[in-house]
C-alpha cells in the first residue's frame, strides 16, 4: 500500500477515514469490492476533500466547510415514520439500515444491496464518476446499505414507492440501484429526514435506469436536520422514448450537496428537473447538475426555484452537453431566486457545452426581491405584511409543484412541506 | 368620515412634492369624484389614503373618522375598512385567486376582532357576489388577476370590493380600459354598494363615468390641490370647457 501522505489531513478527513478503518472487516463486500473500497478511502487519504481550487467544487469548499463528522453509531435506528403521501408503498431505511420486508406492488422486486455488496456485484458500480466524484468516493468507500430496486416491463404503479431515509445522528452511506423496465410508469418518493437535531453525516447515491418508453416521476425530498451534512447523488441513463421528471426539494440540513448526473441514451428521451431550494439559517446548499444529450432528437427542461433566508447560501450549477451526433437538442435551464435577506447568497452557473450545430439549447439565472408592487397589492386587502410575504414567496415555488397536478396527493404533501418550512423561516 | 387637512406628501425615493397643501372632505353616504388633467396627484392621492409606502407626508393629515391614519400601515387601514380599487390591478401568478379572496376576508376579521369565516359561508358569498358582477366561476379559477382581460380585472377589483364590504371606498382610474358594457357592470357593482354610512371617492378623467356613478361632489385636483369643489354640474362644465377655464381661474 502507498503510505505517502501528501496532504495534512482535515478533522473531517481523518474522521471519514477512520470510519473506514475502524469498521474494516465489518463493511460488508466481497474481494472486488473491498479492493474498490481501498483505492477509494486511498484517493480520500491522498487527495483529501475538494476545495474550491477543483471547479465542480468551486462554490464548495467541501473541506473548509466540512468541520466535523460525527462517529458512525451501529446501533442507532431511528423510528419510521408515516408516508408523505398516504397509500405509498414504504421502503424502509432507518441509519442507513435498509429493510426488505412487508409486501410490494405485482411487478416490484426489492433485495438488499448487501446482497450485492456480498456477491461483488455491486463492484462495478462503485466506481467513482471521475475525478472530482467526491460524494461517490465517500459514499462507495462506506456504503453499507441500501435497496436494489428492479420494476418489470410494462408495471404501471399507481402509488408512489417511497423510500424513507430516517436519521438519528452518527453517519448513514447508503445506494440504491433502480432499473424501470419498458414502459413502466411510476412514482418514486426519495425522502431523507432526520428525527432530531443531533448531528448526522449521510451519502446516498442513486442510480436510475429507465428502459424504452418508461415515464418516470422522482421525487428526491430532502428534509435533514439543522445540524446535518447531506451529500447526495443520483444517476440516471434514459432509454428511447423515456421520460424522467425528477424533482429536488431541499428543505433543510447545514451542509447539502446534491449531485444530478444523467445522459439520454435513447432518441426521443426527455428529462424534465423541477428544483425547489427552501435555504434558511446558516445553511449552505449546493446543487449541481449535468445532462449528457448524447443521442439525436432529445429534449430537457431545467427549472430551479432558489429561495434565500437569513445567512443561507445556496449554488446551482448546471451543465448540458450536447454530443456531436445529438442533432435536434433541445435544452432550456432556468435558475430564478429570491433573495429576501441582505446577508442571502445564491450563486449560479449554468453552463452550455453543445458539439451538434443543430440544436436549440437556452438558459437563463433571475435574482430578485419579492416584487413591491405585489406585495402592496395583499396590504391593500388587509393582508399583514409578514403573511403576505410568505404567501408570495410560496408562490414562486408553488408553479413548480403544480406541474404535478396529475397526482393530486403528490403536490398536497408537497405544498404542505414548503408552507410549513415557510411558517418556520418567512 | 375622511378628513385630509393641507396634506403635502412626496415621493420617497426622490423626494419630488407631488401633493402640495391639499384639503378634502367627504362625508359619510356621500360619494365624491376627484377629477383633474393628467399629472395632477390623482392616483399618488389614492396611494397614500391607501398607505403605499413610496410616498411620504411632510406635512399635514389624514382623518379618517376623526382619526388620523398616517401611522397605519396598508393593511391596517384595510382592516379598518379603506379600499382601493386599482387602476391597474396586480396579478400575482401562484396565489389562486379563491385562496386570496378568503385570506384577505379572514385576516381582516382577524384584525376586528371577528370569528374567521366558514368555507361554506365564504363560497356563499363569493358565488353571490360573483354572479351580480357576471364573473364567470372559471375566473376565479385562475391565479389573481393573471390572464385576466382589462374589463374582467376591474370587476374582480369590484367583486372584492363588495366582499370585503369597506367604509371608505377609493375608485382609481376604473373606467380606464372598460367598454360602455362593461362599465355599467362596475358601476352597477359601485352604485349597489353606495349606503348613509359608506363614502365613495372616485378618481377619473372623464365625466363618462359619473353618467353611471352619480357624484354628490366634485372637486378639481390640479397640481396637487384641490383648486375647485361643486356639485355633479362641475363635472359638466368641465366635459364642456376643458380644464383650462378653472386651472386659469385659480392660477
Amino acid at each position: 500500500m502507498n503510505m505517502q501522505q501528501a496532504i495534512k489531513m482535515t478533522a473531517a478527513e481523518t474522521a471519514l477515514v477512520d470510519a473506514y478503518t475502524t469498521q474494516i472487516g465489518d463493511l460488508p463486500g466481497d474481494g472486488s469490492v473491498l479492493s474498490v473500497r481501498d483505492t477509494l478511502v486511498h484517493e480520500l487519504r491522498t487527495a483529501g476533500l475538494p476545495t474550491r481550487r477543483v471547479e465542480s467544487w468551486h462554490y464548495t469548499d467541501l473541506r473548509t466547510l466540512l468541520r466535523a463528522v460525527p462517529d458512525a453509531d451501529p446501533t442507532a435506528f431511528a423510528d419510521r415514520v408515516d408516508a408523505l403521501v398516504p397509500g405509498s408503498t414504504v421502503l424502509s431505511v432507518r441509519n442507513g439500515g435498509a429493510e426488505v420486508k412487508g409486501s410490494l406492488p405485482e411487478g416490484v422486486i426489492v433485495r438488499s444491496y448487501v446482497d450485492s455488496l456480498l456477491d461483488g456485484s455491486a463492484a462495478a458500480g462503485l466506481a467513482v464518476l471521475g475525478f472530482d466524484d467526491a460524494i461517490g468516493r465517500i459514499n462507495g468507500g462506506l456504503v453499507r446499505g441500501g435497496l436494489e430496486i428492479d420494476v418489470a416491463a410494462e408495471t404501471a404503479l399507481e402509488d408512489p414507492l417511497e423510500i424513507q431515509l430516517v436519521q438519528s445522528l452518527g453517519q448513514a452511506h447508503t445506494r440504491f440501484p433502480v432499473t424501470f423496465g419498458a414502459g413502466v410508469t411510476a412514482t418514486v418518493i426519495e425522502r431523507h429526514l432526520s428525527t432530531d437535531d443531533a448531528e448526522s453525516f449521510v451519502s446516498s447515491v442513486s442510480d436510475v435506469t429507465l428502459a424504452e418508453d418508461a415515464d418516470v416521476i422522482w421525487i428526491i425530498l430532502q428534509q435533514q436536520g439543522a445540524a446535518d451534512t447531506h451529500l447526495g447523488q443520483i444517476r440516471f441513463d434514459l432509454g428511447k422514448n423515456a421520460k424522467l421528471h425528477l424533482f429536488v426539494i431541499n428543505a433543510g440540513g447545514k451542509l447539502v450537496r446534491q449531485e444530478i448526473h444523467g445522459k439520454t441514451s435513447g432518441e426521443g428521451a426527455d428529462f424534465k428537473l423541477r428544483g425547489i431550494n427552501l435555504l434558511g439559517g446558516e445553511s449552505h446548499t449546493d446543487v449541481t447538475f449535468t445532462l449528457g444529450h448524447n443521442v439525436p432528437h432529445t429534449t430537457s427542461t431545467e427549472i430551479i426555484r432558489n429561495v434565500v433566508f437569513d445567512r443561507a447560501k445556496g449554488v446551482f450549477q448546471g451543465k448540458i452537453l450536447v454530443a456531436k451526433d445529438a442533432q435536434k437538442t433541445d435544452a432550456r435551464m432556468a435558475c430564478n431566486t429570491l433573495l429576501l435577506s441582505d446577508d442571502a447568497d445564491l450563486s449560479a452557473k449554468p453552463e452550455l457545452e453543445i458539439f451538434a450545430d443543430d440544436v436549440q439549447c437556452g438558459h437563463g439565472a433571475t435574482v430578485a426581491d419579492i416584487d413591491h408592487t405585489q406585495l402592496f397589492y395583499m396590504l391593500a386587502r388587509g393582508i399583514p405584511e409578514n403573511k403576505a410575504r410568505a404567501m408570495l414567496v410560496n408562490a414562486f415555488v408553488a408553479e413548480i409543484v403544480e406541474e404535478l397536478e396529475d397526482h393530486e396527493a403528490v403536490v398536497e404533501a408537497l405544498e404542505g412541506v414548503i408552507s410549513t418550512w415557510l411558517d418556520k423561516h418567512a | 368620515m375622511l378628513e385630509i387637512k393641507n396634506l403635502h406628501a412626496r415621493i420617497a425615493e426622490d423626494g419630488t412634492e407631488i401633493i402640495r397643501g391639499l384639503n378634502l372632505t367627504v362625508k359619510a353616504g356621500e360619494v365624491a369624484a376627484i377629477m383633474g388633467p393628467n399629472g395632477s396627484g390623482k392616483s399618488t392621492l389614492s396611494y397614500i389614503l391607501s398607505g403605499r409606502e413610496d410616498y411620504e407626508v411632510t406635512e399635514g393629515d389624514i382623518l379618517y373618522n376623526g382619526e388620523s391614519i398616517l401611522e397605519l400601515d396598508a393593511s391596517e387601514r384595510a382592516a379598518k375598512g379603506i379600499f382601493l380599487a386599482f387602476q391597474y390591478p396586480v396579478e400575482i401568478p401562484g396565489v389562486a385567486t379563491m385562496q386570496f379572496l378568503k385570506v384577505a376576508m379572514n385576516e381582516q376579521r382577524k384584525y376586528r376582532g371577528e370569528d374567521e369565516l366558514t368555507t361554506p359561508e365564504f363560497m356563499r358569498r363569493v358565488k353571490e357576489a360573483a354572479a351580480e358582477l357576471k364573473i364567470a366561476p372559471e375566473m376565479l379559477r385562475r391565479p389573481l388577476n393573471v390572464g385576466f382581460s382589462g374589463g374582467e380585472k376591474k370587476r374582480a377589483e369590484i367583486l372584492q370590493m363588495s366582499l370585503l364590504e369597506p367604509k371608505l371606498c377609493v375608485l382609481d382610474e376604473t373606467d380606464s380600459g372598460l367598454d360602455i358594457d362593461a362599465l355599467k357592470v362596475v358601476a352597477d357593482g359601485v352604485n349597489a354598494l353606495r349606503s348613509p354610512d359608506r363614502a365613495v371617492v372616485v378618481i377619473t378623467h372623464y365625466q363618462r363615468l359619473l353618467d353611471y356613478i352619480v357624484p354628490d361632489t366634485v372637486h378639481v385636483l390640479y397640481k396637487g390641490q384641490v383648486i375647485k369643489s361643486g356639485d355633479k354640474t362641475l363635472a359638466h362644465e368641465l366635459e364642456a370647457n376643458g380644464y383650462a377655464d378653472i386651472i386659469g381661474a385659480a392660477a
